[in-house]
């Protein structure tokens, strides 16, 4: 661990990114990621690794299958119209079974939106997102040093499972200036031993027979019962992560909550002002925080509902997207409200505030 | 006995799977051989398309990407760059190189990327049915243009040699035909200069076989071979382009 620095946080995740061994980028310019992509061109030279600049997001995202397939750290990021154009290639990155790591810096939508700080990728991002049965596993920091910390937890679950892993930040989280905290870089050494463990199917060097091997990197299986026994494998792995992977932060849950509040990401900071202001005026009301928002912690969630909640309130910056997975996880037991803010526009802790009191 | 004849150890012992009389197993065949005798087949890795050539993964006895369509010259790009060591192609249709991917080849190409482009032109799609390639001569009937490519509408085949050959990167580019003896000859001395000079890190480079398909054209081989000279060749004339290695 290094001292702090204040930084960004799409310098920040890039940062992590090439300290946890990522030495191959791809990507195409958009707002509000640039500083991310020019993080990249500056600092991967120094690091003996890879930048490109793609002629487009469809581009970068099969350079990233390229070199996934090669097993090799890999890493690609845009905002959410550029991440429309990659979610082709994601598919075939979750048929494949390909680590790689995808960072969403998410706008505001439909269509081009806005360039500010939005959830309306939600849907997106916890479905598949492109076409076919799959899942990517999605990380959404609500701070700087979380969404830094998050790049080794990305590169290792994307290699654990070989799947692809997505951070869905924001473009505020993108912007904002926070002190953040740094690991240790990975060796050359090291990054060669998380490498390895893909050698046994990936493209690389070969030899003659009887060492010789034929890697196929690979999505189609033209024979429906073979494409069955394939996709039945993936979604016992995708059972495995949900078993394994939910991540989430319980703030104030206790046993005296008089309402439970849900809420991820850059939402998330804002419901936490307001609990603190309502702490203080003797209000006692709880948080839990998706940190997965796929695989959605459903357990998790119910078990924040304490005996004297009354109500759920889904705080998020879009129509309602989350809310539906809230609704799963209470399951009834309790009604389950929704605020939003769409646009690119924030609401205040006030504004929280004064939704959570109408229901105290 | 003497073996004067045998498969190429850069082929598996895969049956093709193409129609009789196809010329994509000569093309695959020639590749493979130009590997043997430059003995790089365990230095190499290929990406193969969509198209009727999709099974190329399995065929091409090296490591082996499929790709989206059209998106191969990205895909060998990302393959190039996380091991530079190696050397990486594609194999290509016209509706995959020339169509749906008609960026990813312009940039990799501008780029220079240093691999090795094989391009299959059979003016048609093969694997859907016969459908319009960009390709698809003018007045040509598929089963969407079944009046004939009415260029008026549609615009004119585009003739991705020259199109690459404006830019400045690519250090080889030259187009060869299939349709006899002496041309696979031919073709497989291009051939070999592609990937002679992928071995020696020279820089893009680019093969483009004037081929047919028989089946989607509704005629036997012969016949088809004839119809491409007659009617591909004109257009797409074979030639050299750029040869920067003889410069
Ligand atoms: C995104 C996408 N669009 C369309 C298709 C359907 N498709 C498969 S092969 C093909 C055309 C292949 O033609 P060509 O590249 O000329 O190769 P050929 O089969 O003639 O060898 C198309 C349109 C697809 N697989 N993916
Ligand atoms: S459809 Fe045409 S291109 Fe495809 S295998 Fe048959 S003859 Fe060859």
């Amino acid at each position: 661990m290094g001292k702090k620095v204040l930084m960004k946080g799409n310098e920040a995740i890039a940062e992590a990114a090439i300290r946890a061994g990522c030495r191959l980028y791809f990507a195409y310019p958009i707002t509000p990621q640039s500083e991310l992509i020019e993080y990249m061109a500056k600092m991967m030279p120094k690091a003996d690794g890879v930048f490109v600049q793609a002629e487009s997001e469809v581009a970068a995202i099969n350079m990233v299958y390229g070199a996934a397939g090669c097993g090799r750290r890999v890493m690609t990021s845009s905002s959410s119209p550029g991440i429309s154009l990659k979610q082709e290639g994601i598919s075939y990155i979750a048929g494949a079974q390909l680590p790689a790591v995808i960072v969403n810096v998410a706008r505001g939508g439909p269509g081009l939106g806005d360039i500010q700080p939005a959830q309306g990728d939600y849907f997106q991002a916890t479905r598949g997102g492109g076409h076919g049965d799959y899942y990517v596993i999605c990380l959404a920091p609500n701070s700087v040093q979380e969404f830094a910390d998050m790049a080794s937890l990305a590169f290792d679950l994307a290699d654990k499972y070989r799947n692809p892993v997505m951070i869905l930040a924001d473009g505020l989280l993108g912007q904002m200036m926070e002190p953040v905290e740094f690991k240790d870089a990975l060796t050359p050494e090291e990054i060669l031993e998380k490498e390895k463990q893909h050698w046994d199917w990936c493209c690389r060097p070969n030899e003659d027979e009887p060492n010789h091997h034929h890697h196929e990197i690979n999505s189609l299986e033209i024979d429906p019962k073979e494409l069955e026994k394939h996709v039945l494998r993936l979604g016992e792995k995708y059972d495995l992560i949900r078993e394994n992977e939910c991540r989430w932060e319980n703030y104030n849950v206790n046993d005296d909550n008089e309402l439970l509040c849900c809420a991820y990401g850059t939402a998330s900071r804002i419901v936490k002002s307001a609990i603190d202001q309502l702490k203080e005026e003797g209000k006692n009301v709880g948080m839990v925080r998706p940190i997965s928002v796929w695989p959605f912690p459903y357990q998790q969630v119910a078990a924040g509902v304490g005996p004297k909640v009354k109500r759920v309130v889904t705080f998020e910056l879009n129509l309602g997207q989350m809310v539906e997975d809230v609704k799963l996880a209470i399951n009834g037991k309790v009604p389950v409200e929704f605020m939003g803010k769409v646009g690119g526009l924030v609401f205040t802790p006030e504004d929280v505030k004064a939704e959570i009191e109408k229901y105290l | 006995m003497q073996v004067v004849a045998t498969r190429p150890k850069s082929l598996t012992d895969l049956q093709f799977t193409y129609c009789p009389g196809c010329l994509h197993g000569v093309a695959h065949r020639l590749i493979a051989e130009v590997m043997d005798e430059l003995d790089i087949r365990n230095e190499t890795m290929g990406v193969a398309p969509v198209g009727c050539s999709v099974f190329a993964y399995k065929f091409f006895d090296c490591d082996m990407q499929e790709a989206a369509h059209g998106r191969a010259p990205a895909v060998a790009t990302g393959m190039k760059r996380a091991r530079p060591d190696m050397h990486v192609f594609t194999y290509q249709g016209d509706g995959d190189l020339a169509a749906i991917g008609t960026a990813e080849i312009i940039h990799a190409a501008n780029r220079g990327e240093h691999i090795t482009v094989f391009f299959v032109n059979n003016a048609i799609y093969g694997m859907t049915g016969g459908q319009m390639a960009p390709t698809s001569l003018p007045g040509m009937k598929t089963t969407t243009s079944p009046y004939g490519r009415d260029v008026d509408d549609i615009g004119y085949p585009i003739r991705v040699c020259e199109l690459l050959d404006s830019l400045v990167a690519p250090f080889y580019i030259e187009r060869v035909s299939l349709l006899s003896p002496a041309e696979i000859i031919k073709a497989k001395r291009a051939v070999k200069k592609a990937l002679l000079y992928n071995k020696e890190e020279r820089g893009f480079t680019f093969v483009e076989f004037v081929s047919t398909c028989p089946t989607n054209w509704g005629m036997d081989p012969m016949k088809a071979r004839d119809w491409a000279r007659e009617n591909m060749l004109p257009f797409f004339k074979a030639q050299k382009f750029r040869d920067k290695g003889e410069e």
